[in-house]
């Protein structure tokens, strides 16, 4: 077996993790990223439209990463953050293009368009957003 | 005419210096920077491809064009270092900055000059009225044995272009193109790094095919030399394009507004395009650029670009070339080594 990933379930991701698109319910207002197809808040009262976030927002909090799951053993020490976007949902992810006085909670961060996932060496490459200093 | 709508350009910020590299051979530094005429080169980092490189550009072109990219027909990436073997970069990009999924694409390979060749492609679609606008991007991670002359050079970049009818930047006046079965730097199927013909890549390939395209250009449009302010031709090293300029009869002034070669290596697929975006971030509305491409195997693409006014308001929407050169962090030949070799 040349890759071990499920192909389709990256596949259905790839619109809301390239281009950062998820959800605002026109009822309450509330955005969710990743997006979601119910709003929590108004239930079936609710409606749901896609939104294009802002690729900007800061850092929450951090930390750094020095015993990494599989698949990023080669990317130690990284440092992963919660990040508040701009339009209000809050997302997890790796920082990168960092100075190590970047790395404190309040720091204005912006997307880019980063390799994620390679599974393996026969696999697909997960394509996705990560953010770094803005 | 068709023109220029928005252009972008990125580098990664990894640098590593010729002196690093030579102190691991036990080469000669001062000699090897001299003949080639280069400082530093950039360096992607390990999460960074052909494809993400592509995505950036295209979205700094994105940023000056302002239009939907809804509205985009078609993209054509230009590389030698696609990430997929079979599966094409352009379609990654394509969903990366939001085109929808009413364009044409393809990955175009030629070498260095991959990315003039979409220009060409773009351009005529545009001309015979089957799209609106297009995308042509170049953009590479180029490969390099180590410890072959290449190493001190092979880098990382890329330039995106946006083509269409109106609202341009600067207007594409003409191309030419000169091409011939020339075998002076190759990579076959499977094999890591390429091949090249040592100095057999001067005069019978790059010099043959940048002097002949560009001439050829300057008597399609009955232009000479004296009619160019800024001159760009691929850059393999920083000795390659002053030569040609100086064949050519170009005052060696004209070359300086785009040549980023010593400051970031050779990019391959994206670098006459990024001294052209390099021209264009400086340029002052009427002037005429030159941009001369060239590719191993062996082709040149020349292209004669009149810049027009609205280059100074549209230009401030996105990031320069010179902000990325700037931006960077040197990494050491074993730190170089784990980036591109992930040990």
């Amino acid at each position: 077996m040349g890759h071990e990933s499920s192909v389709p379930l990256f596949w259905r991701l790839i619109k809301p993790r390239y281009q950062l698109i998820g959800t605002k319910c026109t009822s309450c207002g509330n955005v969710f990223y990743p997006p979601k197809f119910l709003c929590p808040v108004c239930r079936k009262e609710g409606k749901l439209e896609e939104i294009k976030l802002r690729k900007t927002g800061k850092i929450l909090t951090f930390s750094i990463i020095r015993s990494a799951p599989a698949g990023f053993e080669k990317e130690t020490p990284y440092p992963v953050a919660i990040i508040e976007l701009d339009d209000g949902p809050k997302l997890t992810s790796q920082i990168v293009d960092y100075k190590e006085e970047d790395l404190k909670i309040g720091r204005r961060v912006e997307a880019c368009f980063r390799r994620i996932y390679t599974d393996g060496k026969e696999g697909i490459i997960n394509y996705g957003l990560k953010f770094r200093p803005a | 005419m068709i023109g220029i709508v928005g252009y972008g350009g990125y580098i990664p910020r990894f640098r590593i210096k010729v002196e690093e590299i030579a102190s691991v051979w036990n080469a000669d530094a001062k000699a090897i920077k001299s003949g080639l005429n280069i400082e530093e080169k950039s360096v992607p980092s390990m999460d960074e491809d052909t494809a993400t490189i592509a995505v950036e550009a295209a979205l700094n072109a994105l940023k000056m064009a302002e239009i939907d990219p809804k509205e985009i027909g078609a993209i054509y990436v230009g590389s030698e270092s696609h990430p997929y073997a079979v599966k094409p970069t352009a379609t990654i990009v394509g969903e990366a900055i939001g085109c929808g999924a009413e364009f044409t694409a393809a990955d175009t390979e030629f070498a260095c000059k991959a990315g003039t060749a979409g220009i060409q492609m773009v351009m005529g679609l545009i001309e015979g009225g089957y799209i609106k606008f297009g995308l042509a991007i170049g953009s590479d991670t180029a490969q390099s044995k180590p410890g072959d002359a290449l190493e001190y050079t092979a880098s990382a970049g890329g330039a995106a272009f946006i083509l269409g009818k109106n609202n341009v930047i600067g207007e594409i006046e003409g191309t030419f193109s000169f091409s011939s079965d020339t075998p002076d730097f190759w990579r076959r199927d499977g094999i890591e790094y390429p091949s090249h013909g040592g100095r057999f890549t001067g005069i019978p390939a790059y010099f043959k095919h940048v002097v002949s395209a560009t001439q050829g250009l300057m008597k399609k449009l009955g232009l000479k030399s004296s009619d160019f302010d800024h001159v760009v031709f691929h850059m393999p090293n920083g000795k390659f394009p002053i030569n040609a300029a100086k064949m050519l009869g170009f005052d060696l002034e004209k070359l300086k507004a785009g040549f980023v070669v010593s400051k970031i290596g050779n990019t391959y697929s994206a670098s006459s395009l990024l001294g052209l975006a390099a021209i264009l971030d400086v340029a002052k509305p009427g002037q005429r650029i030159l941009i001369t491409s060239y590719g191993s195997g062996a082709g040149s693409d020349a292209f004669s670009i009149k810049v027009t006014d609205l280059v100074e308001e549209k230009r401030k929407k996105t990031k320069k070339i010179q902000d990325y050169i700037d931006d960077k962090e040197y990494v050491t030949y074993a730190h170089y080594t784990r980036l591109r070799r992930g040990i």
